[in-house]
């Protein structure tokens, strides 16, 4: 810090705490409404403090789910939700680690063409390509499949690049010593690049897995098969009920269970996520 | 062990910048060959043909009486020492050096034994369970000479394994490559742009400019006999004196530009007499002669004190080419004094002044090694 000032500390302080209870506010509420009975939350003021239907109200959602939105429940929108978000996170990083191997350690003919079109699909959101993408699902016959799920989705050139950046940072020295060594292509990919790899590819878990977790428009065109509701869409079922109140200690319910998953990878992945964000282990 | 032979060998980086423009060169078994030149002139790009990262875009290298050309790197039986190390940063010095073997199959108890038979050498016992970035330079150093000794390698590649270290821990290193060198006896082939090192460790010097190799000699043959100008400013510190001048009517002396003659030993050069010749004298063979018998005076500029030494700088009479001297460090001299100089006849190089050649100007049998 350049100046040590008391009074500076004191109003960083200040305000990164406002920073936090604005953030955490929301998600509080959220989890006292989660704990109340369904007339609670329709009587002015709104309560501050969690009640007694915790238990019941969590029983409900994980077991049975929402009668007006298909009743699903919540269990088995939560595991479709983790088939797809793994399926996504685990096939983004295989192949986008692989791609940029080629394009970093290969010399193969249009090489730089490859990396430009892989580049150039960066500027392409989902939503762009989604209807084209929806026509090669759906021939394919992959409508209300963890396959249409999730591969139509995998294909990453923000992974590739940055996967790409890191081994252009990699000494060539460190491949000619595993050359000598006798180590080929896989063996230097599998002993040497991977493991170095290591804390990228924990910050590259955190972020694809959440991008996975909260996939909402492509789940909501491609799944008409209850069985393959995701919870993000779930969610959204149980709002826009038809000719009914909106269940909102339930919906609460959901969105807080619906959370979890990805603080739980944060919380697991944080030491190798924050050093993979900061350090550089060459 | 293995000889090393290159045979017209010549490189062409695509774009087709030519690197190295053919060079001849035997190797004898267990010979420490050190490669000097300055920076860009093909040093690296050599030793890595010789290991196999680099293609040979022309002639052939062999390694033991085998043409390796399409021989992959790990198969050509070499180890090699990297500048910057290379070490395996997630690995512990243990893995690092033990990596090539496992790659090889060689048995669990087999790598266990050469890997701490080379800790023990290099004084790495405590240290195996480290990762490189917990080791000093030196210690890294260390593990990357490990990592090349355990190999068991018919040939040692060094590409400028020094240079990242200070000044005192080269020394040190400098000592403890020759020892090993002495101890397993391995053909050696060592980069450097460092004069010390090159002087000091090679059993023949091998001197490149620009893609080829001006001389190849004992150390002592390429200071006394350097085959070009080139070569003889390179090796020598401070740098060899040259001065355009020409040969007598007789061939037998030498006139200086600013007057004086030095007289040649063997007057051999008869058939030249009249020539335009590069004289070049080494600062250290420059003497100060007594009142009298000085073959030419050098007016002093500039004085250089070194403790030890002195290097003296100034001109001879009229002609303004820069002449330096080494005196010892006690000479009483300053700017401005007039210095008689003399020099021992056989301390002369002469070079055709066109092409930088040496010219000869005693049979080389009498010039002692
Ligand atoms: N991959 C490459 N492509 C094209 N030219 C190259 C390549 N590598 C080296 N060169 C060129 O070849 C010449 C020799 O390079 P080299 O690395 O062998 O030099 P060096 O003698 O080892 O120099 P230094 O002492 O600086 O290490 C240089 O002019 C360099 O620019
Ligand atoms: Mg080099």
């Amino acid at each position: 810090m350049v100046e040590n000032r008391r009074y500076l500390t004191y109003v960083a302080h200040a305000t990164l705490i406002l920073g936090i209870v604005i953030v955490a506010f929301p998600i509080w509420v959220t989890f006292v409404a989660s704990t109340h009975e369904p007339q609670d939350l329709l009587t002015s003021p709104v309560p501050i403090w969690p009640g007694g239907a915790f238990l019941e109200n969590y029983r409900q959602v994980l077991g049975v789910g929402l009668e007006a939105a298909g009743g699903v429940p919540v269990g088995t929108m939560m595991f479709n939700s983790l088939v797809m978000a793994l399926a996504i996170t685990i096939g983004k990083i295989a192949i986008s680690i692989i791609a940029a191997y080629a394009i970093v350690y290969f010399d193969f003919p249009f090489r730089m063409t490859a990396f430009w079109l892989i580049f150039v699909t960066l500027m392409l959101p989902v939503e762009v390509r989604i209807l084209p993408t929806f026509k090669v699902v759906a021939d394919l016959g992959m409508l209300n499949s963890y396959v249409g799920l999730s591969v139509p989705l995998i294909a990453s050139a923000t992974a590739t690049f940055l996967f790409r950046q890191f081994f252009l940072t990699v000494p060539d020295e460190l491949m000619e010593a595993a050359r000598i060594d006798g180590a080929g292509p896989i063996k230097f990919f599998r002993d040497v690049l991977l493991p170095l790899s290591r804390t990228n590819i924990a910050a590259l878990f955190v972020i694809l897995f959440i991008f996975g977790w909260n996939q909402y428009l492509w789940p909501l065109l491609i799944t008409t098969d209850e069985s393959f509701y995701t919870i993000v869409m779930g969610i959204q079922r149980m709002v826009t009920v038809a000719d009914a109140e909106p269940q909102w200690h339930l919906v609460m319910a959901t969105t807080m269970l619906a959370m979890l998953p990805p603080v739980v990878v944060v919380i697991c992945m944080q030491q190798l996520f924050v050093k993979g964000l900061v350090e550089v282990e060459k | 062990m293995a000889d090393v032979q290159l045979r017209g060998v010549k490189k062409d980086y695509p774009g087709g910048f030519r690197a190295i423009h053919g060079i001849d060169m035997h190797i004898g078994d267990g010979e420490f060959i050190v490669i000097v030149g300055p920076s860009g002139c093909g040093k690296s790009t050599l030793m890595r043909m010789v290991a196999g990262l680099e293609r040979v875009t022309e002639g052939d290298i062999l390694i033991g009486e085998r043409v390796v050309n399409e021989v992959e790197p790990a198969d050509r039986n070499i180890a090699m020492v990297f500048q910057n190390y290379a070490l395996y940063p997630h690995m512990t010095v243990f893995d690092n050096m033990a990596y090539g073997l496992r790659n090889r199959r060689t048995p669990k108890a087999e790598i266990e034994k050469r890997v701490a038979a080379a800790a023990e050498i290099l004084e790495l016992q405590g240290l195996l369970d480290r990762r490189p970035r917990q080791l000093s330079g030196g210690q890294r150093q260390r593990v990357a000479m490990g990592r090349a000794i355990v190999r068991e390698p018919s040939v040692f590649l060094f590409d400028e394994p020094l240079s990242n270290l200070d000044a005192k821990l080269r020394v040190q290193m400098r000592l403890e490559i020759r020892k090993l060198h002495q101890a397993l006896g391995v053909t050696s082939i060592y980069v450097t742009h460092d004069q010390v090192e090159a002087m000091t460790l090679a059993d023949r010097l091998v001197v490149m400019n620009a893609g080829i190799a001006e001389q190849i000699g004992t150390p002592m043959q390429v200071y006394r006999q350097p085959a070009t100008t080139y070569v003889a400013g390179f090796i020598g510190s401070p740098a060899m004196n040259f001065i355009a001048a020409r040969l007598g009517p007789d061939g037998a002396d030498i006139e200086l530009p600013a007057g004086g003659r030095l007289p040649m030993s063997n007057g051999a050069l008869a058939s030249q007499a009249g020539r335009e010749v590069t004289l070049g004298i080494r600062p250290e063979h420059l003497t100060v002669s007594g009142a009298g018998d000085g073959v030419v005076s050098l007016n002093v500029e500039l004085i250089e004190q070194l403790g030890a030494d002195l290097l003296v700088h100034g001109h001879f009479g009229g002609d303004r080419t820069d002449i330096t001297l080494r005196l010892a460090g006690a000479t009483p001299v300053s700017a401005g004094d007039v210095l008689p100089l003399g020099v021992a006849p056989e301390s002369l190089h002469l070079f055709d002044r066109e092409n930088g050649r040496r010219l000869e100007t005693a049979a080389p049998s009498d010039v002692p090694m």
